[in-house]
């Protein structure tokens, strides 16, 4: 009977003879990992995307993505008898009559929100301590690239079933693409295959949600991960930590059992919300029908944005001659074209934009804390009011409902909303942080200490009491020193490959 | 450490290997209990309360393995700067630049290596995206409405002049579109105001007989089905963007994103007494698009 650390050895020790892996595995087992809570927000996102692609392959296996109408004589009974498309009939199918086919629906649908909700998070958080600056750009393109792709697939993975409501959603879709000037109309006709409806739209939405988008949010989140393992975590400020060090846990086993237990606790709580929070349940909504609508319908809410802009636009277009032989650019070309692509254009550039204003074009690896940054951290949450308040747009009419009040009040109010609030708490916040400046101690741990009563009566200090941030010593891994100190000549990652590095450069 | 901080840590070690053992104890009665529930049928609410027992079990076991039971340091590793050192960058460059001394036209041929790939990728990238789908044309100017087209119900019943009482509204179609998918395109909003022979618009004197007006149901705004109507106010709503439109003054709008009134179909009533269309609708339907002006 051999220990668990032979057998371990053992295991090892076959790979090694033969893919020679001993030093990278070494390396890689003893990366330091720093950690704050903070840095789980990525981490989300990345385990509702596993679990997106494992409820999405059980779902595959029963969904028929077919325009094609039949007439449905399943066990649904409010729905007997009606014509509707074999994808919404399936997704039916799946809801009533695939054993955990609704449980898997629902966390499916589930896990796609709050991977996008995750991404969003994690963008601010990267944001605000300013963990995209050089050398992270690349990774700050991929991570904004990652979230376009994540709404634009959650929106057609939404739009699948084809029920009333998300078959509004892809005539919107429709209109959108015919209103960008000069291609739209050919765009929108070779997308669809023909004029709205068409029979094309869900098959090719349906490649495009289950192979072409996750493959290749699948391949980014690779390089995501590839760049970030190489660069290094950022960290924040702190006793001991530098520019020039990483302070944190080791891979092995510490960080590997913390992310691979939340990865199973993010998959526990998508399991619960996907079992007992029911999410777009489509029967209440019936078949698509051209000519039918419900009212009171909102969007997934990563749409949400862009639903409300639609909303707040005021009525207007660009209009070039007459009727015949002139030319338009339609009026939702303006929220749903535009501001888009002025949004993920301002956010890929955002590292660059930053840079020529500060000149700053060194090397960053510690975060900063938002209350270093008043200009930054004002813009930026001025920036997101002005999307939470188009979000809030797209429920007008419920909030008109909610309120008792008028479409048209909701409307203004938000309108001038729209435009006051960013600047009014972007400029409260600059306010705010400027104030903390002048604080003293702020952000700084308070350490706790222990005062013991003596015998006699008297006060006094006992030392600091347990979890006092003072007493934390940071060392180097225990494996790494005892090796350098015995000079086996390993190269710990950080010196070895430099110093071979140099060496060759000397023989050049 | 102080001394405090170590007996502390010692007392928390037996405790943190039981609860991970009961995490991971509750974990297999979690997955126990799927497996029964899915064997018996299944249900959706005890399903998600298993599989989350089952995960959340292995998911804080683990954790509390990895935070309670294993070296937490804090350690510390160097960073070096992401850059090279610059014998190491000239040696990239030198292999990078390998060859290129040798050509005497190689900017030349560069080109024309770009030329004809780029050439390739564009002539072929046309026939692909033409198969996806046919040229717009001009259809997206014509519906199925004709001159005479019979207004008929999504089940096809011929509309007559009797059909609706005034305040009243209803779906139709160009008899023989009824169906998918031309309904989507050709669909129509008809309602019947108060007014006899009504005049929404100069020029439209005899396009609504007996108060029944009809208007394409394609909003101009985005194109959802303009499906509400407001029979006091006489309003028209889309519920996709609240847009509204005014029946009376030829479906204008009158609140909400939507720039054009709802086209307008001129009707006639036959001498059986159905309802027809004068012509076709004398502008382009639905949302704007760039071949179209005003």
């Amino acid at each position: 009977m051999s220990t668990l650390e032979e057998r371990a050895a053992q295991a090892a020790g076959f790979a090694d003879e033969r893919l020679g892996v001993a030093r990278f595995t070494r390396k890689s087992l003893n990366k330091i990992f720093p950690d704050h809570w903070s840095f789980m927000l990525g981490e989300i996102a990345l385990y509702s995307f596993v679990v997106l692609i494992f409820t999405g392959v059980f779902l595959t296996l029963f969904f028929v993505p077919s325009s094609q109408q039949v007439i449905y004589h399943g066990s649904y009974a409010p729905l007997r008898g009606q014509r509707m498309s074999e994808a919404y009939a399936s997704t039916l199918n799946i809801s009533f009559n695939v054993r955990a086919g609704l449980v898997m629906r629902q966390i499916h649908h589930w896990a796609a929100d709050v991977f996008i909700a995750a991404i969003v998070v994690h963008l601010l958080r990267i944001f605000f301590t300013g963990a995209f600056r050089k050398p992270r750009e690349l990774n700050w393109v991929i991570g904004t690239t990652l979230l376009i792709l994540a709404i634009v697939n959650g929106f057609i993975g939404y739009s699948l079933p084809d029920d009333l409501i998300s078959g509004t959603g892809i005539r919107i879709a429709f209109s959108i693409l015919l209103s960008i000037p000069v291609i739209g109309s050919y765009l929108a006709f070779f997308i669809f295959g023909s004029n709205f409806p068409g029979t094309s739209i869900i098959p090719r939405f349906y490649i495009l949600h289950v192979l072409i988008l996750p493959a290749l949010i699948a391949a980014l989140i690779g390089a995501h991960l590839a760049i970030m393992w190489h660069q290094k975590h950022t960290q924040y400020p702190g006793p001991g930590r530098t520019e020039r060090n990483v302070v944190g846990i080791a891979f092995w086993p510490a960080y590997a059992l913390q992310a691979g237990g939340f990865f199973f606790i993010t998959a526990a709580v998508l399991a619960a919300l996907g079992g007992l929070v029911q999410i777009n349940p489509i029967w209440l909504y019936g078949p698509y029908v051209p000519y039918k609508v419900s009212y009171a319908v909102q969007p997934d809410w990563y749409m949400g944005w862009l639903d409300g802009a639609l909303r707040l636009m005021p009525s207007w277009e660009a209009v070039f001659g007459p009727t015949i032989g002139g030319h338009m650019i339609p009026n939702v070309f303006f929220p749903a074209v535009l501001l888009p692509g002025v949004t993920f254009g301002l956010l890929f550039a955002w590292p660059w934009i930053e840079s020529a204003v500060t000149r700053d074009r060194s090397e960053h690896n510690l975060c900063d804390r938002p209350r270093e940054r008043p200009i930054r951290t004002s813009v930026g949450v001025g920036v997101l009011m002005f999307y939470i308040v188009l979000f809030l747009a797209s429920a007008t009419d419920v909030l008109a409902n909610t309120f008792e009040t008028s479409l048209n009040l909701v409307l203004w109010t938000l309108r001038v909303l729209l435009f006051v609030l960013p600047v009014l708490s972007g400029f409260v916040t600059y306010l705010l942080v400027r104030e903390i400046e002048h604080l003293p101690a702020v952000g700084v741990p308070k350490t706790a200490v222990e005062i013991r009563r003596t015998v006699d009566g008297k006060f006094e200090l006992a030392g600091l009491a347990p979890g006092g941030a003072a007493e934390e010593e940071i060392t180097e891994l225990p494996e790494e020193a005892a090796r350098a100190k015995s000079g086996l000549g390993l190269p710990t990652e950080a010196e070895g490959g430099a110093v071979q590095l140099r060496q060759e450069g000397g023989l050049l | 450490m102080s001394r405090l901080r170590v007996a502390a840590a010692r007392e928390r070690r037996p405790l943190a290997e039981r609860v991970a053992a009961a995490c991971l104890a509750a974990s297999m009665v979690g997955t126990v209990g799927l497996g029964a529930t899915y064997w018996l049928g299944g249900q959706p609410q005890l399903e998600g309360g298993f599989l989350f027992l089952a995960l959340a079990g292995i998911g804080v076991g683990i954790v509390t393995w990895g935070k309670y039971l294993v070296p937490q340091g804090p350690y510390v590793q160097d960073r070096p700067p992401m850059a090279s050192p610059d014998p190491e960058v000239e040696a990239m460059n030198d292999s990078l630049g390998r060859g290129l001394g040798q050509m005497t036209r190689r900017r030349f041929l560069l080109r024309l290596l770009g030329g004809s790939v780029g050439v390739f990728a564009v002539v072929n990238l046309f026939p692909f995206l033409r198969s996806l789908g046919p040229l717009p044309g001009k259809s997206l100017f014509v519906t199925n409405w004709k001159k005479g087209s019979r207004l008929v119900t999504a089940s096809g019943r011929v509309v007559t002049a009797s059909d609706l009482e005034v305040g009243g509204i209803l779906t139709v179609f160009p008899e023989g579109f009824e169906g998918a998918p031309t309904n989507a395109i050709d669909q129509v909003v008809l309602v019947r105001a108060a007014s006899y022979d009504l005049v929404t618009k100069p020029g439209r004197e005899t396009w609504g007989p007996q108060g029944y007006l009809a208007f394409s149901k394609v909003c101009t705004h985005a194109g959802c089905p303009v499906g509400l109507y407001q029979e006091l106010t006489q309003q028209l709503l889309c519920p996709c963007h609240q847009s509204l439109f005014d029946v009376l003054t030829g479906a204008t709008p009158v609140f909400g994103p939507a720039p054009r009134p709802l086209p307008q179909l001129p009707l006639y009533v036959d001498p059986q007494g159905g309802l027809r269309s004068q012509s076709g609708f004398d502008e382009p339907i639905g949302p704007g698009f760039w071949e179209r002006g005003a």
